[in-house]
């Protein structure tokens, strides 16, 4: 690490996509990217992960399909979008024309789906990775969601990665509803993913006191927000910790630039903003800024220095803490005749 | 200039912004708060029937979602600034702290959000129908109307006299105003539904524009359909974002190709052409809409 007296080194490689920074929008919610171009122009995000597109067009869920939670909320929009005809047909052109990088999502229903979906966008202008979306919530069947079973994971991604070209990466997006995500992200690298992203929403429900019904039409939803922010962290932390050469894409509550870089610092390449774009457009755009500094504050010269950082042996500390504030001093017991465990100056002062 | 820059120019005035406004004032009205903002910007590119997405909770909130709001008026002062007001009625925890907001407040605001309802071409009567406080963007609509020369009448109405807004202003501006209340606490007894039939005799109306709860404008629709007339609404759906990215407000609706999509009422509405609105389908997805799973 050295100490930063020239601009942070933004650009960053994810599991072998080039992108100029590591801010990226988070599947579902960005749309295709055309809604944010007032607030947060695509052009400037590291890429734009596109709403998971199907085969078919697909209506979703009926509403409601959002209800509000303690810092976070549940949706069960159901994977509602155009189709993929229509999603090569409008978005990426326009992604394209717009200078945008894209991460396309692909869910599909069957291991044979995945791999038309990856055959149907693997050549997509724009196209800079696909994301295979193997854990939805909200899907009639939680048997669809192959990223509960690392086998079944294994299978998509094999599929996927033998129809798209050899330079744009293929990651798993996946799930923190399992007993073990490190054997998933295994069976998934195993099977020739390039990298994670990591997480999905978490399975949840939320219950009106007035008609004692679940709110959502879907009842139940999946739960997002900065109520996530430490169970996707840790998944991060794990997989990394277990798999360090795996490239991650970091997603789950971030709204700050600080919440960013904690996702470095355990382990992503790069991250994604989500529902933090519901409640602030210009959110993407926002994080990155403030991710730089907190970089450059930290004396990180490239983002890649900071991936994995907090993983370093306690050992090797090359930060010095702060000094402690007076008022944790004054705090702090003073036994009677014991000598202070800590020196607050010079030895002839005791 | 040519005509391409010219086409440009007005859709870059016509995209939403964000900026960080601050609250010049908040009054009680009747059973609702008026609450005014600074929001340069959004003054300037707003056409009635669009609505604004507030954040509420302040900087350490942890209500994440914006909470949107028909323009009730929209003030443009200048190139670089304007206000807007909104009229907020009470129904949930980030209401409830706008309700409660000081001058001074910083609120980050991004708008204008939406469809605009569209505007006779000809001179033309119309009858503006409100319920509750979802008759606030109709008074910059009679405005537009009236610039076009168009004869514009009232009809709102609420549970009860202290949820009808805008009585006074509505007597003020507009040729005929009719009142009513559920309750019989103001004007004529019943819903704007029953009194519909009445006042479309009463003032010739060709056209009818309303906004107010989903029951209200389903039943409105139908009036002015059994009487031939065109009917825009527009609608009052949650939503989370506003802007048009997290597919939260949709409803189904009949588009111009006579397929049903579930359609995103903050950036295909919320004003739609009530014909078009899928009414006994709303909050399900009906089998016939496009992607519905067999």
């Amino acid at each position: 690490m050295s100490v930063a007296t020239e601009p942070v080194k933004l650009a960053v490689d994810l599991a072998g996509a080039a992108l100029p920074n590591p801010v990226l929008t988070a599947s579902g919610c960005a749309a295709a990217g055309r809604e944010l171009q007032p607030f947060a122009p695509v052009s400037a995000l590291g890429a734009v992960v596109t709403k998971s597109v199907t085969l078919r067009p697909r209506a979703g869920r009926p509403t409601p399909r959002m209800a509000e939670t303690a810092s976070g909320m549940l949706n069960s929009i159901g994977l509602q979008n155009p189709g993929v005809d229509a999603f090569l047909a409008h978005d990426l052109p326009w992604l394209a024309e717009h200078g945008a990088r894209a991460v396309v999502s692909i869910a599909g229903s069957s291991v044979a789906e995945y791999a038309e979906l990856a055959r149907r966008t693997a050549h997509a202008p724009a196209l800079v990775a696909v994301e295979v979306n193997i854990s939805c919530p909200n899907v009639e069947s939680r048997g669809e969601v192959f990223a509960c079973d690392p086998l079944a994971a294994s299978r998509v991604l094999a599929a996927v990665r033998a129809e798209v070209p050899a330079g744009i990466p293929v990651l798993a997006k996946l799930s923190p509803d399992v007993t073990d995500i490190v054997a998933v992200a295994r069976a998934c690298t195993d099977a020739g993913a390039d990298g994670v992203t990591l997480v999905n929403t978490l399975l949840g429900l939320v219950i009106d006191p007035g008609t004692m019904r679940p709110v959502l039409g879907g009842v139940t939803g999946g739960l997002s927000g900065p109520a996530i922010l430490p169970v996707a962290l840790r998944c991060v932390w794990q997989v990394h910790a277990a798999l360090p050469a795996v490239p991650i894409l970091g997603v789950g509550g971030i709204r700050t630039g600080l919440d960013a870089l904690q996702f470095l610092l355990a382990g992503a390449s790069a991250v994604s903003v989500g529902t933090a774009v519901f409640g602030d457009p210009s959110a993407p755009v926002r994080v990155l800024a403030e991710l730089e500094t907190a970089l450059a504050e930290r004396g990180f010269a490239a983002v890649a220095e900071a991936v994995g950082y907090a993983h370093r042996p306690a050992r090797v500390e090359t930060v010095v803490p702060p000094p402690a504030p007076a008022v944790e001093l004054a705090r702090t017991p003073v036994v009677a005749g014991a000598k202070p465990a800590w020196r607050l100056g010079g030895e002839e002062e005791w | 200039m040519t005509v391409g820059s010219t086409a440009q120019g007005v859709a870059e005035r016509r995209e939403p912004v964000q900026v960080r406004g601050e609250v010049l004032a908040r009054r009680r009205v009747g059973a609702y708060h008026l609450v005014e903002i600074t929001a340069g910007g959004i003054a300037e590119r707003f056409r009635p029937g669009q609505f604004v997405a507030l954040s509420v909770g302040g900087p350490v909130s942890e209500l994440l979602l914006r909470r949107s709001f028909a323009v009730y008026r929209a003030t443009p002062v200048g190139a670089f600034s304007g206000t807007v007001q909104i009229v907020v009625g009470v129904n949930g925890r980030g209401s409830e702290w706008l309700a409660g907001v000081r001058p001074g407040e910083p609120l980050d605001i991004v708008g204008p959000l939406g469809t605009p309802f569209r505007l006779p071409a000809a001179p033309t009567a119309c009858l503006l129908v409100g319920g509750g406080y979802g008759s606030a963007p109709l008074f910059s609509l009679a405005e537009a109307l009236r610039a076009r020369e168009c004869r514009v009448d009232f009809l709102i109405g609420a549970g009860s006299q202290d949820r009808v807004f805008g009585e006074l202003e509505a007597k003020r501006s507009a040729g005929a105003v009719a009142v009513c209340t559920d309750d019989g606490s103001l004007g004529r007894r019943g819903t704007v539904a029953d009194a519909l039939p009445d006042e479309i005799e009463r003032t010739g109306a060709a056209a009818v524009y309303a906004c107010g709860p989903m029951a209200m404008l389903r039943a409105v629709g139908a009036v002015a359909a059994s009487y031939g007339l065109p009917c825009q609404v527009a609608v009052e759906e949650s939503m989370a974002c506003g802007i048009g990215v997290c597919m939260t407000c949709v409803l189904p609706v009949i588009g111009d190709d006579g397929v049903t999509r579930m359609t995103r009422s903050c950036v295909d509405g919320p004003v739609f052409e009530h014909d078009r609105v899928r009414w006994d389908d709303v909050g399900t997805v009906p089998a016939d809409a496009l992607g519905a799973t067999p």
